[in-house]
């Protein structure tokens, strides 16, 4: 009896603090915020994904479907799907977030993404 | 009976110089062989890139991930130093790519390719990417090396830059089968769309 009710603690203790931890794209959202993002739209996300500039766009590598395969243009590397719902490793780093948004962002735009428009993108992304 | 003694050991004595130079010479001249021969497997070895070593360099996660994202993490041996250091200066603009690292990341991953650039050895391959053309002008290509341009010097470009499959030079592991564990071996060279190459 004693060891079930230790179990039972350590199991409660455990998924309590799994879940009091704010996963990576609370974190980001948070630092857009604090940068001077508003409330973030999935909407705006969505239509960045498809936004050309010169020819550019996240599908020139990403396909038009976050869930399906990419390639890099230049290599032909495959880029594993970006969305979390296909591919769980993705959105779960902070760092890896930021690396790839600024690279990507300068890429495709030719500058940096604002913090709404990546808070924006973000919130999108997490939906696929 | 002292005089006796006496040649008794002179003989002795000479009978243990001769065999003891005659150790000695053959000990020499065994070493000698084997010194040759293991000079001449090395020569072969530094064609080969073989080994969990990874050509005799220790591999790097960081550089392995950070960098074999995109493309094959190229073994640093393959550019001489001033010209990584010309890479590593330049990750904004990457062969047209977008590659900006962390500054902690971006050191940590400089040291390690100037630790094991070409001609940090004073043997073998490592030597050989060392004669680059540096009187060109733009970014470092290991395809322009001048060792990389004489090993590749045979194959008709429809095999590679108009190959769909293959599409550049500077996609190593299209077709050497083992690029990736830093095996550029001609034995296990399988073009797309040609097969086995052999010269």
């Amino acid at each position: 009896m004693k060891q079930t009710i230790m179990v039972i603690t350590v199991a409660l203790i455990f998924s309590a603090h799994l879940s009091a931890a704010p996963d990576a794209v609370e974190l980001m959202m948070n630092e857009y915020q604090a940068q001077g993002a508003s409330a973030s739209s999935s909407e705006q996300g969505r239509k960045l994904w498809q936004t050309e500039t010169n020819g550019r766009s996240c599908t020139n590598c990403h396909t038009d479907d976050p869930r399906a395969q990419g390639r890099h243009q230049k290599t032909g590397k495959a880029i594993e799907a970006l969305a979390p719902s296909v591919n769980t490793k993705r959105l779960t780093k902070t760092k890896t977030i930021r690396k790839w948004l600024k690279r990507n962002c300068k890429w495709t735009f030719g500058q940096e993404c604002t913090a709404q428009q990546k808070g924006d993108f973000l919130a999108w992304l997490r939906q696929q | 009976m002292k005089e006796h003694v006496s040649i008794w050991r002179w003989t002795l004595g000479g009978v243990l110089l001769t065999s003891a130079l005659g150790l000695g010479l053959t000990g020499i001249m065994t070493s000698n062989v084997q010194a040759d021969r293991s000079g001449y497997e090395h020569d072969d070895d530094d064609n080969k890139w073989t080994g969990s070593r990874w050509g005799g360099v220790e591999k790097n996660d960081l550089y392995q991930q950070e960098c074999g994202d995109c493309h094959l993490a190229y073994p640093p041996q393959l550019l001489p130093p001033q010209s990584w250091e010309q890479v590593m200066d330049n990750l904004d603009n990457h062969y047209g790519d977008n590659a900006e690292l962390e500054l902690n990341d971006k050191k940590q991953i400089q040291n390690y390719l100037l630790n094991y650039a070409a001609g940090r050895y004073n043997y073998g391959s490592s030597n050989k990417f060392m004669s680059a053309n540096m009187d060109r002008s733009g970014p470092p290509r290991i395809t322009e090396l001048r060792y990389f341009l004489k090993e590749h010097d045979e194959i008709p470009q429809r095999l590679v830059s108009t190959n769909k499959q293959v599409s550049s030079f500077s996609q190593c592991d299209a077709c050497h089968k083992n690029a990736v564990a830093g095996d550029f071996d001609e034995d296990e060279v399988s073009i797309p769309g040609y097969g086995r190459w052999d010269d």
